[in-house]
Order: C-alpha cells, then sequence, then structure tokens
C-alpha cells in the first residue's frame, strides 16, 4: 500500500515513522517548506543563537533512507481525490493508496492595512524565520501584534539582540484570556521587567508604508498613536492551512473535517495535528488544538488506523507547557481564566513574583481538576494520575512531593503550599515524606 | 555587553598578553652555579666545554639561542664523556652518574635555563607576577559581575553567533583532528628515540577504528549534519585552540622555553612547598587560577539553578584543596606528593615502579595513601556510582572535569550528537581502558619480577609511550586544545579510562537515570545541544524513555536548559534494572500505548 503524506511537521512524520514500524506499507512525504522534519517549537532558538538549524532537526538526515521513508521536497498545488492523485509544483502527478494531510498552520492576518508591507511577517515557518533574520540589521524597534505564545517569543527573540521591542495586546493583562488573572499579571510584569515596551488593551490600526513599500510604524487603535519601527511581526494566532484544499469535496471548516478516527468525509483520506478540525472532539477538547503532543498522538493513533487496529483518538487529560522569557509554565488538567461556578483553587505564589503554584479543585466534592505551574516543575504522570482518579485534594496535598520535578536541591515549597491550605480552612494535615523518586515509581505503578 | 565588561576583557587579553610576552622578555647568562647536573662527573665535563665554546657568562638575549647552546654543551660533554668511559670508569661511580644519559640533558637543559634568567623577568618576578595574574583575575572578574545583575534565566544568546564558540563546519574539524594526530604521532616517533614500533601499532589500531565504525557499525554513509555556519568562521576559537595546543606542547614535552613562567610562580611555589616551582607546579597554579574565576562565572551564569551551583563550588573546592593546596603542603611536611582525589587509570603512574616505592617508603602516611588509593579503585567507584551514578566524580569532583565545566562551559555546546561520533566514543574509550589496563599489569609484572620484556613489549616502552600517547597527548592536547574545536569533553567522552569504568557501572548497575516528564517534550532540542558528552538526550525525551548511558556524568545541563521542564537527574532502586526501558512511557493514549511495543 502507498501512503503518502503532507507535511512533514510532527503529525506527519510520526504518523510516518509509526506507520513503518507497525507494517511494510510504502511511505512518502511531501514538503515545501524544509527538506528535512525540524523542530518548529525551537525556530526561536536559533534566531538566538542558542541552536543551529541543523540541531533542530530531531533525526539525522540519514534516518529516513534507512526506515524506507521517502522524502519529497515540493508544494502540493491541488489534490484529486477521485483519483487519487496529487499535483506537485513541480508539474509532477503523484498517486497514493491513503492520503494523509497535516499540513498545519498558517499565521492569521485579519485584513489591517499595510499587513502585507515589506517587513511585515508572521512567525511559523523557517521561510518566516530566515526573513525575520534577513531584515534584523539595524532594526531600531520591532513592534508585535498578538499577545499569544508566539508573540512572546518573538518579543524574547528581539530582545535577545538588544532591538527594542513593543507589544501590542489586546487583552488587559499578557493572555488572560488563557491564564488565570493572578498570572497573566505575573507574566506581564515579568515582560516588562525585560524592559519590553507591552502595551495592553490595544489593537492595531494599520501599519505604516515609508513610501517604498517597506513598514515603517504602526498606529494604535484606542489611541491614535503612532510608533515607528523597521520591523511589524503578526502573531494573532495561527489557523490550519488548507487553502489548496478548499473547493473541494474534502469537507472543511476552518480545517479538515476528521471524526474520531481522523479520517475525513473521503474514504482513505485523513487528517492530522494542526490543520485537522475534530467534529466531536472530546468533553473539554477544542475542534482544533494547534499544539505540539496533539499532532504527535493524532499521528501515532493514525498510524494505528491505518494499519488495522482501529482506535478512536484520545488525547487524555488536557496538559501544555511554554516558557516566558525566563519562566517556565506548565499546566495540567483543566485551569481555566474563566472558571465556572463548581471550580475552586489554592493558589501560591512566591514572594519573588517568578514562580506560582495553582492547584484546581471541585468546590463540592473537593476532586482534584487541575494544577497551573509558575517557575516550577511536576512531574506529568502523578499530576495525570490525581486528576484522572478524582484524588481529593487533602489526599494530593499531603503527598504533594511526589509531583514535584524540579532538579536535585531547589527549595521545595510544598510545605508552604499546604500551610497555605491550613491557614485557608483551618484544616489539620501534614505533609507525608519527601520528595523521593522511590516513592513515586511506586505510587505510579499501583 | 555592559561597558565594564568591554573594560574587564580589554584587561584580561592584556594580561594573557603579557604573559605570553613575557617568554621572551629575559635574557640569560651561564656561570658556574647555575649550570645544574647532578653528578661532578657531568659537571666537570660541562664546565670543560663552556669553556671550550665561550659560553660561560656570556649574555644571551633570548632563550632560543641560550637553549642551544646549551644543549650544543651537552652534547659535547655526552661525546666525551662516553669516549672516556671507554676507557674505564672511575671505581664505584655508577655508570649513569659518569656517562650522561639523553634523559639527565633534558633535565638539565630545563633547570640549567631556568637557573640563567638574568634579564628582566628575572629581575622583577614579583611585579610581574602581581601584574599578570592580578590583572587578568580582575579583568576577568569585571567580565563576569556584571553577569550577576542580569535577571537569573537561561544564557545562552548570541552563542552560535560567536566566533569564540559557534565551533567548526565538519570537514574544518576533521582536517585539525587529522592534522594534530598526524602531528603528534610523528612527535611521538622523536619522542620515542625514533622508535616506531608503538607509533606504528597506534596509526594500526585507529585505521581498525575507523574501519569498525565505516563498515561494521556501518557508518560509512551516514553522514553528521554538517554545521550551519558554512565557512570557517569560528576564528577566535580556532586561535584559541592553537594556544592551548601551543601552550600543553611546551608544558609537556618542551618546559625548558617556558622557564620565564616558571620562575614567575617560584615565589608562590616556596611559600607553599618550600620547593621552586616546576613545570608541574605553574600548571596546577594557572589550573586552579583557572577553575576558580572560570567557576564564578558559571555559577552566575546558572545562579537560578542550585544544582549547578552547588556543582561548581565542589569542583572549584576539588580543584584548589586536594589537586592544588593539599599535596603541595603534604611535601613541606616531607610527605609524598600526593592527590586524594585522583584515581586510576586516570591517574596512570599510580602503580608505577617509582610510585610505589615513594608510597611503600614514606611511613605510615605513604602506605595509608596506598591503600587509600586502592581502597577507591575497587570500592570507592563501584559503590558510589551505585548510588549517585558516575556524576559524584566526573562533574562534582575530578579535575578535567572541573576544567571542562568551568572553563569549557562555553564550548559545551560543540560535541558531536551524530550516532556516527557515539560508535566512535565506545571503541576508542573502552580502547584506552584496556590499553590503561594491559600497560598497568605490564609495569606491574615487572615490578614484582624484575623482567621487563614479556612477549614483544617491553614495560618500560609501553608505560613512556601510554603517558606520551594517553596522559599527554590525549588528555591535555586534544582534551583542552580541542574545547573550542570539539566541545569540552573531548578527553572525557572519548579518551578518559576511568570515565570508562564508571560509564560501565553506571550502565549495568547502578540507581541513577534522567527522567522524562511525560509527554512533554516538544523536541526543541536543547538538551541534546547543550549535552557536553554529546547525548542525543532528546532522542530519549520525544518518546519518554530514560536516559541511561555510560557516557552520562550528570552535569545536569540538559535539564537545566530544557524550557519545557521535560528532564530530571534521579536517584532510584525501583526500577533499577529496566531503568532504560521503554515501559514507562506515560503516553497520551494510554490505553492505546500497550498496543504498540
Ligand atoms: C514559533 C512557534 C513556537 C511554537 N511553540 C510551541 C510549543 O512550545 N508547544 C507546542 O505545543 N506547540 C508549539 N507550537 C505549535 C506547534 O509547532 C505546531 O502545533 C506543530 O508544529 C504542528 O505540527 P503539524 O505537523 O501539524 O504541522 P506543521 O509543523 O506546520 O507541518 C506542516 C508542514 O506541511 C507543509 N505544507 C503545508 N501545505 C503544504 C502543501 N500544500 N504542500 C507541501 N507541503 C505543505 C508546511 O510547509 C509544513 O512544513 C509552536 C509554533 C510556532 C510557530
Ligand atoms: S530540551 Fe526539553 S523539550 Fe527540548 S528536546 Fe530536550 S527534553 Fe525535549
Ligand atoms: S545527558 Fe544531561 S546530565 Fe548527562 S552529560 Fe548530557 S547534559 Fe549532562
Amino acid at each position: 500500500m502507498n501512503v503518502v503524506i503532507i507535511g512533514n511537521g510532527i503529525s506527519g512524520v510520526t504518523a510516518a515513522r509509526f506507520i513503518r514500524k507497525l507494517s511494510d506499507h510504502q511511505i512518502t512525504i511531501i514538503s515545501s517548506e524544509t527538506a528535512h522534519f525540524y523542530s518548529r517549537t525551537a525556530l526561536m532558538y536559533i534566531y538566538m543563537g542558542h541552536m543551529r538549524y541543523e540541531d533542530t532537526k530531531p533525526y539525522e538526515d540519514w534516518f529516513w533512507d534507512k526506515n524506507r521513508i521517502n522524502l519529497v521536497y515540493a508544494h502540493v498545488e491541488k489534490v484529486h481525490f477521485n483519483e487519487k492523485k496529487l499535483i506537485l509544483s513541480s508539474g509532477n502527478d503523484m498517486n497514493y493508496d491513503k492520503l494523509i494531510i497535516a499540513t498545519g498552520s498558517k499565521s492569521n492576518k485579519f485584513g489591517w492595512p499595510g499587513q502585507d508591507l515589506e517587513g511585515v511577517r508572521g512567525l511559523y515557518s523557517k521561510q518566516d524565520l530566515d526573513y525575520m533574520e534577513a531584515h534584523s540589521k539595524g532594526l531600531k524597534r520591532a513592534v508585535i501584534v498578538g499577545g499569544g505564545l508566539i508573540g512572546i517569543e518573538m518579543a524574547e527573540m528581539f530582545a535577545s539582540r538588544n532591538i527594542p521591542v513593543t507589544m501590542l495586546v489586546r487583552e488587559q493583562n499578557y493572555w488572560d484570556n488563557v491564564l488565570p488573572p493572578e498570572e497573566s499579571k505575573m507574566i506581564s510584569k515579568h515582560i516588562l521587567d525585560h524592559h519590553i515596551d507591552l502595551r495592553l488593551g490595544v489593537n492595531l490600526e494599520s501599519i505604516k508604508d515609508n513610501g517604498n513599500g517597506v513598514a515603517c510604524g504602526v498606529k494604535i487603535k484606542e489611541t491614535g498613536e503612532e510608533i515607528p519601527c523597521q520591523y511589524v511581526g503578526l502573531t494573532a494566532g495561527v489557523s490550519p492551512s488548507i487553502d489548496f484544499l478548499k473547493d473541494s469535496e474534502l469537507n472543511t471548516n476552518r480545517g479538515v473535517i476528521v471524526n474520531e478516527y481522523l479520517a475525513t468525509n473521503i474514504p482513505d483520506v485523513y487528517a492530522i495535528g494542526d490543520c485537522s478540525e475534530h467534529s466531536n472532539p472530546a468533553p473539554g477538547r477544542r475542534p482544533i488544538e494547534a499544539i505540539w503532543y496533539t499532532g504527535r498522538m493524532m499521528g501515532e493513533t493514525l498510524a494505528h488506523n491505518i494499519c488495522g487496529n482501529k482506535i478512536p483518538y484520545n488525547p487524555g487529560i488536557w496538559f501544555n507547557s511554554a516558557k516566558f522569557f525566563d519562566i517556565e509554565y506548565q499546566v495540567y488538567g483543566d485551569v481555566l481564566a474563566k472558571p465556572p461556578e463548581n471550580h475552586a483553587s489554592l493558589f501560591w505564589m512566591h514572594e519573588d513574583g517568578t514562580k506560582s503554584i495553582r492547584i484546581v479543585y471541585d468546590k463540592n466534592s473537593e476532586e482534584i481538576i487541575g494544577f497551573n505551574l509558575f517557575g516550577i516543575r511536576y512531574r506529568h504522570e502523578v499530576c495525570e494520575k490525581w486528576i484522572r482518579e478524582k484524588t481529593l485534594l487533602s489526599d494530593v496535598l499531603q503527598n504533594l512531593s511526589l509531583a514535584n520535578f524540579d532538579p536535585e536541591f531547589y527549595d521545595a515549597y510544598e510545605k508552604e503550599v499546604l500551610a497555605l491550605y491550613k491557614k485557608q480552612t483551618g484544616k489539620q494535615i501534614e505533609l507525608r515524606g519527601k520528595r523521593n523518586f522511590n516513592r513515586v515509581l511506586k505510587f505510579l505503578k499501583n | 555587553m555592559h561597558i565594564l565588561q568591554k573594560i574587564g576583557l580589554a584587561i584580561l587579553i592584556a594580561a594573557i598578553g603579557l604573559f605570553i610576552l613575557s617568554l621572551g622578555l629575559n635574557s640569560y647568562q651561564l656561570q658556574e652555579e647555575t649550570l645544574y647536573t647532578e653528578s661532578d662527573f657531568h659537571k666537570a665535563e660541562l664546565l670543560k666545554a663552556a669553556e671550550n665554546q665561550g659560553i660561560l657568562n656570556e649574555t644571551y638575549g633570548n632563550n632560543i639561542s641560550f637553549i642551544k647552546a646549551i644543549k650544543s654543551l651537552c652534547k659535547e660533554a655526552q661525546k666525551s664523556l662516553e669516549a672516556q668511559a671507554a676507557n674505564g670508569i672511575p671505581e664505584g661511580v655508577g655508570e649513569w652518574d659518569y656517562k650522561l644519559g639523553d634523559w639527565k640533558i633534558k633535565d638539565y637543559v630545563f633547570q640549567t635555563t631556568k637557573a640563567s634568567g638574568v634579564g628582566f623577568v628575572s629581575r622583577n618576578t614579583l611585579t610581574l607576577l602581581y601584574t599578570i595574574f592580578g590583572l587578568g583575575i580582575f579583568g576577568a572578574l569585571l567580565y563576569i559581575i556584571p553577569l550577576f545583575q542580569k535577571l537569573p534565566g537561561i544564557k545562552n544568546d548570541g552563542i552560535y553567533h560567536s566566533s569564540m564558540t559557534r565551533g567548526l563546519t565538519l570537514n574544518w574539524r576533521t582536517f585539525f583532528l587529522i592534522t594534530t594526530t598526524i602531528g603528534l604521532l610523528l612527535y611521538g616517533v622523536m619522542y620515542m628515540g625514533s622508535q616506531v614500533f608503538w607509533p606504528l601499532v597506534t596509526l594500526a589500531v585507529i585505521g581498525l577504528i575507523v574501519y569498525l565504525v565505516y563498515f561494521r557499525e556501518k557508518q560509512k554513509d551516514k553522514i553528521p549534519p554538517k554545521s550551519a555556519s558554512p565557512d570557517v568562521t569560528a576564528w577566535f576559537g580556532i586561535i584559541t585552540g592553537i594556544l592551548l595546543i601551543g601552550f600543553y606542547i611546551l608544558l609537556y614535552w618542551k618546559p625548558e622555553y617556558i622557564t620565564n613562567w616558571i620562575v614567575l610562580v617560584d615565589p608562590v611555589s616556596e611559600k607553599l612547598s618550600g620547593n621552586p616551582a616546576s613545570n608541574w607546579f605553574l600548571y596546577g597554579f594557572l589550573y586552579t587560577i583557572i577553575v576558580i574565576v572560570m567557576g564564578i562565572r558559571m555559577i552566575a551564569k546558572y545562579r537560578h539553578n542550585k544544582y549547578q551551583i552547588f556543582r561548581t563550588f565542589s569542583v572549584m573546592f576539588f580543584q584548589t584543596a586536594f589537586a592544588f593546596l593539599i599535596p603541595e603542603i603534604l611535601v613541606r611536611l616531607n610527605q609524598p606528593w600526593y592527590d586524594f582525589k585522583n584515581i586510576w587509570p586516570l591517574n596512570y603512574n599510580f602503580f608505577f615502579d617509582y610510585n610505589l616505592d615513594t608510597l611503600t617508603s614514606s611511613g605510615s602516611m605513604g602506605l595509608f595513601m596506598l591503600f587509600w588509593g586502592i581502597i577507591l579503585i575497587l570500592i570507592g567507584v563501584p559503590v558510589i556510582t551505585y548510588f549517585f551514578g558516575k556524576r559524584w566524580y566526573c562533574s562534582w569532583v575530578c579535575g578535567c572535569g572541573g576544567l571542562a565545566e568551568t572553563m569549557g562551559d562555553p564550548y559545551r555546546q560543540l560535541s558531536d550528537k551524530s550516532l556516527r561520533a557515539w560508535k566512535y566514543e565506545r571503541y576508542i574509550i573502552h580502547g584506552v581502558l584496556v590499553f590503561a589496563v594491559i600497560m598497568t599489569l605490564l609495569v606491574l609484572y615487572s615490578y614484582f619480577t624484575g623482567n621487563k620484556n614479556i612477549l614483544f613489549m617491553n614495560s618500560d616502552t609501553v608505560r613512556t609511550w601510554y603517558g606520551f600517547l594517553i596522559g599527554s597527548a590525549f588528555a591535555g592536547v586534544v582534551g583542552t586544545g580541542f574545547y573550542p574545536l570539539m566541545g569540552n569533553r573531548t578527553w572525557c567522552r572519548f579518551g578518559c579510562p576511568l570515565a570508562a569504568y564508571l560509564g560501565l557501572v553506571q550502565k549495568f548497575k547502578s540507581r541513577f537515570r534522567i527522567t522524562t516528564n511525560g509527554g512533554q517534550c516538544i523536541s526543541c532540542g536543547n538538551c541534546s545541544t547543550y549535552c557536553e558528552m554529546g547525548i542525543d538526550v532528546r532522542w530519549y525525551a520525544q518518546r519518554g524513555q530514560d536516559i541511561v548511558r555510560s557516557s552520562c556524568v550528570g552535569c545536569g545541563v540538559c535539564s537545566a536548559v530544557c524550557p519545557r521542564g521535560v528532564l530530571r537527574l534521579e536517584n532510584g532502586t525501583v526500577d533499577m534494572d529496566n531503568r532504560a526501558e521503554e515501559t514507562r512511557v506515560i503516553h497520551i493514549s494510554e490505553d492505546e500505548v500497550s498496543l504498540i511495543q
């Protein structure tokens, strides 16, 4: 069987790897971005000089040959689904028995005047990064539009080269549509500590042309203020990159619509990763989740389905992570910016303002719902087990050291969290033991 | 860069420049009392030759011509003594107290040159000592201290933009490696008195390893990734590498040319041990200063990370106390020079006859040292490594590790992460371990039986070659000289026989491993990039597998640089025997995972 995958990102590549593990099918991956799979999440580190492009490739170049995964560096212009045929930019056709669409995302543009000027660009692909690099020389200021995860990465990138940055963020505090207010304020402050000119509660009105088709400034809608700059980063989210599939019999909305087996409305055509939109997402999950690990999970699940093990896609309990300049962020379970009525949380913050722990639980049953961690690492498996088993808050608190994943010798804050709980509730409970890896393993194994 | 940092850097470079310059800032005059000999026959003959050649009391403006003159004296004396010895050596005089051996000449030239300095350096030792080291340390600290003002966090910005730290392309790196290897082997032929046997054997072994890696391990076509910089652009790195290589060559094999440096540290040595300084004292002195100063830099860089801070303090302490001060103080107390933390086979001359003789003839202290050394090898290494992994030694105690983690930190990203490099590593490091063991067994056999020839091998020759090839060329010239070319753990990763031994224990019986945090890895590659041992940490992390690798020195930097909090160094017994398995992978689709396997 001939499996063709469009897109060599984490989803497509994971699918290919697992299909190879499970079968002898012929596998081809097509991409027009880079010849080999690289880690998009590391784009910022290339710019900042932490890594070279070569270092972002998770597999050495010979890996593909060795695993008989055929790589084609070309753009797919069109798919003829009834003939099971792809038209490539090279003009060649390619046939498939099964087609996997894993084309990822593209940066959003909301029709701002001037959004197509020179020096205005999103950050998603290697080409975007090269563009940014080519325009970095002599920059006096860069303006970043949008305050999501990519926006803050871009701010950090420019800051690493001492290029002044202004960030225009629509929300009242950084990412406060996702983060609870305390955390959101903490990160806003941290951004300011890094000398980023963070403008909250503002929108972009337009980007100014210097007369030669090159951006030379932005105008803010609310205040009318104009900020001169030579680069405008558009980081107001991403959306599925499926333009070449529109106007076909493929069922699409924002993304390619798939069922729980990642199948589209057309037989033998599947979609995974950023570009897929789940018609029936698991409770608490969004139809499109443009993140790394869901792409990986979809790729793995689809490989099973293609190789004859019918398994529904099940992303399990929500988790994610990010890093805001120097502050690491991890989340397990549901920690919402605007929590429903029954959610309550225990929130502890370190006096230095760079570490915090939030434990969300059900107000009535006291069952644990989620963890939000800043500047502190918790162990995924432990948190997941607690959430899955609906462990009681007091149980979790007593065993909190099991979750601690900070490096050795780091200060542990379990006691303080517990003390806060005791103070708030008047209950008397004590910590059971210190961090100990054997205890963790025993806990996870039973 | 902060303005203070720029000034600091300028001062540091000036101090280093002055230090290098001082090699040429002396003049030399041979006098009767500065002519160093260990036998009256030699002295008389050398003085006669000096008179003949008109060298006595002649002033030389540089050490090159002076050393040349002294060497020619020695040659003349050697010839004439040889001729006289043919007519019979006086009653009761040892052969080599009468005849002048080549190895003695080496020492005479060195000591005489050191004693004969009369110029600027010899007249101003203290001033120069304070100026060079005072300024150097001051400049370095001026550069380092402002780092403490930055917000705590990972500080790797611009590493791959800097000409000092960005490393070379694969081809250029290979070029430097091959040139250095061939150069060292050729020098080795000279060093062995024109015997080509062992250099040829070495060449054959290198060829064999290349063959095994290319063909048996099928690595020929698995070309490692090229560097992103299309050219040799790491010029500062190359210059630094060449300076370091030059330094080691002089230090090990041509110390007579750096006597000006040694004269500078004489006062320090006399304060500590009561003896004048040797080239080894100079080395220890520089080493300690560098470990301390660059240790402060390391602490500034990782000041948010207590593991890094503690570890760095530890290597600074062990270098200063155990490797530098305690041995000198022991000497002052008329005890043998002994570094209590240096362990065979890294300390390859531990079982050499002269060391065993010294230790067994130095009373209870000597016997304790002998006992301590053996206990460390047989019990210390396996037991402590069982509990904590090899990190207890490699990145907390060892001097080589100490230098790698301090001076070498800016270069850790240059280690090669390819599968091919790993294959090389395993052949080479275990090869060195085998070589060390065989060499030591031969030496011990000779020690106990008095018989030096076993099969085709002579234990003296083998150990000389080991000392040259592994002890000096690999550990020093390549080990440190290649920091800016191949990363800071080139020796520890490819060459150290003790690391090989510790690694075997770590791999097969230890509680240590690095665990990964569920599904959090985003495959970014920071961990692999900054692993100084060239371990492709990401390979394991992205599939949720624990990292159990014999080479991991537990430096903890992968865990520090991971932006997603994925890695943690752990010790645990519960799953000790299946640490390396993929079984604990708690994927995402937990129920489905059982289907894979
Ligand atoms: C700067 C940045 C940082 C990020 N950081 C994180 C993070 O920290 N954590 C996290 O969870 N997620 C992060 N993400 C999101 C994450 O990278 C994506 O969710 C993930 O890469 C999506 O993988 P994918 O395989 O679905 O698609 P992609 O990685 O986008 O791969 C799709 C590939 O298909 C190619 N393609 C598209 N159309 C065609 C065509 N017609 N013909 C040929 N080729 C085509 C594209 O060029 C692309 O190379 C980040 C994204 C960015 C941009
Ligand atoms: S640094 Fe962390 S997130 Fe990045 S590849 Fe390594 S383990 Fe994964
Ligand atoms: S794997 Fe991590 S701890 Fe081990 S040597 Fe590499 S960077 Fe250091």
